[in-house]
């Protein structure tokens, strides 16, 4: 669980695509009477529509029959499920035990210094997003992190620097 | 290591996390198109044939991308660090010439590395094609099955129970016993759940079975629901291993379509249905209720038992859970015989166990030992020992559960009953080795801070408990410690350990209690000298050049990121420290421990 966060964003305008429920009640009615539905219709909406805002919940509790309250219980209690938008690139870094005695903490404050950036926090702009995860896995080439799908390691921190500023300037796009 | 027989040249890529992320994907592209080009994938010779074939994980992930070459009739050869421009020669010089490419190929101490394990398990990790079921089959894979098949379920009960094996998640409970409960329970509709929701910082060994050999765990879980009773089982990933799911996924659909999973297996008549979920990212979802719930779509969080999962477990109906380690022990047990098991290990814990080797230890990566192995073999053999000649210090054992062990420890054996009387656990197999340049209480503080932002909030001793806990930690590692905080630690440890509903709670003061049992100098040298001798708090650093130990090398101005400091050819360093960011980067990297 993390820290205690304002669960709902501030009111934003909608556009017409984020109030097409197309495809939100078809992903419903692929789990439609199936026990233990919540969670991976959640994922599945959250993937469709980048993240999971009031509107989008509510009309998930309509098809699901299910409170508002009682998903925003389940959205609020695990750590991959987002109530506000997120960046292009979401930069994972692993803050596991291998890791953290391998200096990860200052990975995170390198991503702070060239983006102004916490946990949890998205820039202005919506290019990155900083995840301080407990373990990804892959201690052995600590320390870690994922910008999206792709893993780096064996990082120090300058290196991370160039690599960040290699997303920023779209050169990983490539 | 058994044997490897080939018909036709290969040449096995590592692709685990660890291999794809240093570069895995681009060597076997690299592969497939100098075969082609070469002409090689189809010559009239079937044994010069060559194939790129990827394979899971063998562990020393120090050195990805690790490629094996086979050529029929001779034994592997092994390239470390491999990237796709070194391909071309490698197959120029090594395939088409016959000639190994010496300089690139591993050396004796990566064979070092494997001298002392014992891969069973782990055997088919590096060898199979994960993503292909013909290809584990053609490596006996559910030939255990098969046999299990031939069994009563009875028999093979009492076989894991002969057997020893103990739940590989870190509990220790004997796997045997556990299915007994849940075969005992009435009902008709019983649930087999495997717990891959690998939480523990430092473990990676579900991640690495399940990447590398997804169908072994498959195998295992049919043996198990076989010998239980249960018609519908359930695989619980974790969020976080995108590689795994899409492994287990893939190998979930083959299996059905081969009959090994559905309503008639194998045409035996024993019908077992199994689905994969996947986490949402919650530590806590590791403890089996908690998991159950999750599984059900609520929050993961722990209920109290009794009633337990074998009695009232997912959807209130029995239920068995074991771990991913757990589950692919079965195929090895069942094939080789219970009696062949039990006489790997020592009296209490059989078999062999995978540990998560990381940290400040030369080779790391992911090891499979026989239980009862010292300490001191798996960090100084197996592991290569200290990088950068710099002192062991401690080696971290079972995660935020467990606890530290020190160098009068390293002899001590690793088995579940001797670890826990030395104050640390087996838990799932992490161990992180630390030098004289961490410190213990930062070590203390770093498992607080996880168990308290993974504490579920439900009961008061674990929510309240590890907060405070954290309070006082954070106040010494900053330089504001009082007396009586070691005290004040210790009081409310012992009382969060009796008082916790599930093991999170129960066990978030084991890293505490060590570190004060085995550190507490290192305690009283924050609060009452505000220094950290490892020099590892920036509080408690003053980040000044010692001459009398300065060498006068500049490394330190080169490695820091503000150009705070000063240094000419011949003269001490200087730190300004107006300008200085606390980073610490001078001391990690200055070769003569003179900055304080």
């Amino acid at each position: 669980m993390a820290e205690v966060k304002a669960v709902v964003e501030e009111v934003q305008e909608r556009t017409p695509e984020e109030l097409d429920w197309t495809k939100c009640d078809a992903i419903c009615a692929q789990y439609a009477g199936a026990k233990g539905a919540t969670i991976p219709v959640l994922q599945k909406v959250q993937d469709a529509y980048g993240y999971l805002y009031k509107e989008l919940v509510e009309r998930v509790g309509e098809n699901l029959n299910i409170s508002s309250h009682t998903l925003y219980g389940v959205i609020t209690f695990y750590a991959q499920f987002y109530t506000k938008p997120r960046g292009k690139y979401v930069i994972r870094v692993c803050r596991g035990t291998a890791c953290h005695v391998k200096g990860s903490g200052r990975i995170s404050e390198v991503v702070f210094e060239e983006f102004g950036i916490r946990n949890g926090e998205t820039d202005p702009d919506k290019i990155f997003t900083l995840e301080e995860v407990s373990c990804i896995g892959a201690c052995g080439m600590a320390p870690v992190i994922m910008v999206n799908d792709k893993t780096h390691g064996n990082l120090t921190p300058e290196e991370s620097r160039k690599i960040f500023k290699d997303y920023a300037s779209g050169k990983m796009d490539e | 290591m058994s044997e490897y027989k080939v018909e036709q040249i290969e040449v096995h890529v590592c692709m685990g996390t660890a291999g794809v992320a240093s570069g895995g994907e681009a060597v076997m592209a690299a592969l497939n198109s100098e075969f082609e080009k070469r002409g090689l994938t189809n010559t009239d010779v079937k044994e010069r044939n060559c194939k790129a074939k990827q394979t899971g994980c063998r562990g020393l992930c120090a050195r990805d991308v690790l490629i094996d070459v086979y050529v029929p009739g001779k034994g592997p050869v092994t390239y470390e660090h491999v990237t796709a421009e070194m391909v071309p020669s490698i197959v120029e010089e090594h395939i088409v010439g016959g000639e190994v490419v010496t300089k690139w190929a591993a050396k004796k101490d990566y064979f070092e590395f494997y001298d002392k394990q014992k891969r069973y398990v782990l055997n088919d990790c590096g060898k199979v094609d994960p993503d292909s079921l013909e290809d584990y089959i053609a490596h006996g894979g559910y030939d255990a099955l098969k046999k299990t098949l031939k069994m009563t379920s009875e028999e093979v009960i009492d076989e894991v129970k002969k057997s020893g094996l103990r739940g590989r998640g870190g509990g220790g409970f004997p796997t045997g016993l556990k299915w007994t409960f849940c075969r005992n329970s009435p009902g008709d509709l019983k649930y087999l759940i495997c717990n891959a929701d690998e939480g523990d910082p430092g473990a990676f060994m579900d991640r690495s079975i399940i990447e590398g050999n997804p169908h072994a765990v498959i195998e295992g879980m049919l043996i198990a629901a076989y010998a239980i009773g249960c018609k519908e089982g359930y695989i619980y990933c974790r969020a976080e291993y995108p590689l795994a799911i899409k492994r287990v996924k893939k190998a979930l659909v083959d299996a059905e379509k081969a009959g090994y999973l559905g309503d008639n297996v194998l045409g035996s008549g024993f019908e077992f249905h199994l689905k994969l979920k996947e986490g949402a990212g919650a530590f806590v979802c590791g403890e089996e209720t908690a998991l159950i719930a999750s599984i059900e779509g609520e929050r993961g969080m722990p209920r109290s038992r009794p009633p337990f999962p074998a009695v009232k477990g997912l959807w209130q109906k029995p239920s068995n859970v074991n771990n991913v380690e757990t589950f692919a022990n079965l195929p090895v047990i069942i094939l080789n015989g219970a009696d062949w098991y039990a006489n790997i290990g020592t009296e209490k814990s059989k078999g062999t166990k995978i540990f998560a080797l990381s940290g400040k230890v030369k080779s790391t990566g992911l090891i499979e030992v026989p239980m009862g192995i010292t300490v001191r073999e798996l960090i100084f053999e197996v592991g290569g020992g200290i990088p950068k000649k710099r002192k062991f210090k401690a080696v971290q054992l079972g995660g935020p559960s467990g606890g530290c062990l020190t160098e009068a420890h390293l002899d001590t054996k690793i088995d579940y009953d001797s670890l826990i009387a030395a104050g640390a656990m087996m838990g799932s197999g992490g161990v992180v080795v630390l030098d004289e340049t961490n410190c213990m209480v930062n070590v203390a503080q770093f498992f607080l801070t996880f168990t308290q932002r993974e504490s579920c909030g439900k009961c008061i001793p674990c929510r309240v408990g590890t907060k405070t806990m954290l309070d006082i930690l954070d106040r010494i590692t900053a330089g504001k410690g009082k007396e009586g905080d070691i005290e004040r630690l210790e009081a409310l440890a012992n009382d969060i350990k009796i008082s916790s509903l599930c093991g999170l709670g129960q066990t978030a003061p084991n890293p505490i209690l060590t570190t004060i049992r085995y550190f507490r100098d290192e305690y009283e040298a924050h609060i009452y000298k505000q220094k950290c001798p490892a020099r590892e708090c920036p509080e408690l650093i003053e980040f000044v050049v010692v001459d009398e130990r300065c060498k006068k090398c500049g490394i330190c101005k080169k490695v820091c990121p503000v150009d705070a400091i000063t240094w000419e050819k011949g003269q001490y360093a200087y730190i300004d420290k107006a300008k200085c960011v606390k980073c610490r980067e001078c001391i990690v990297n200055c070769p003569f421990n003179s900055i304080d």
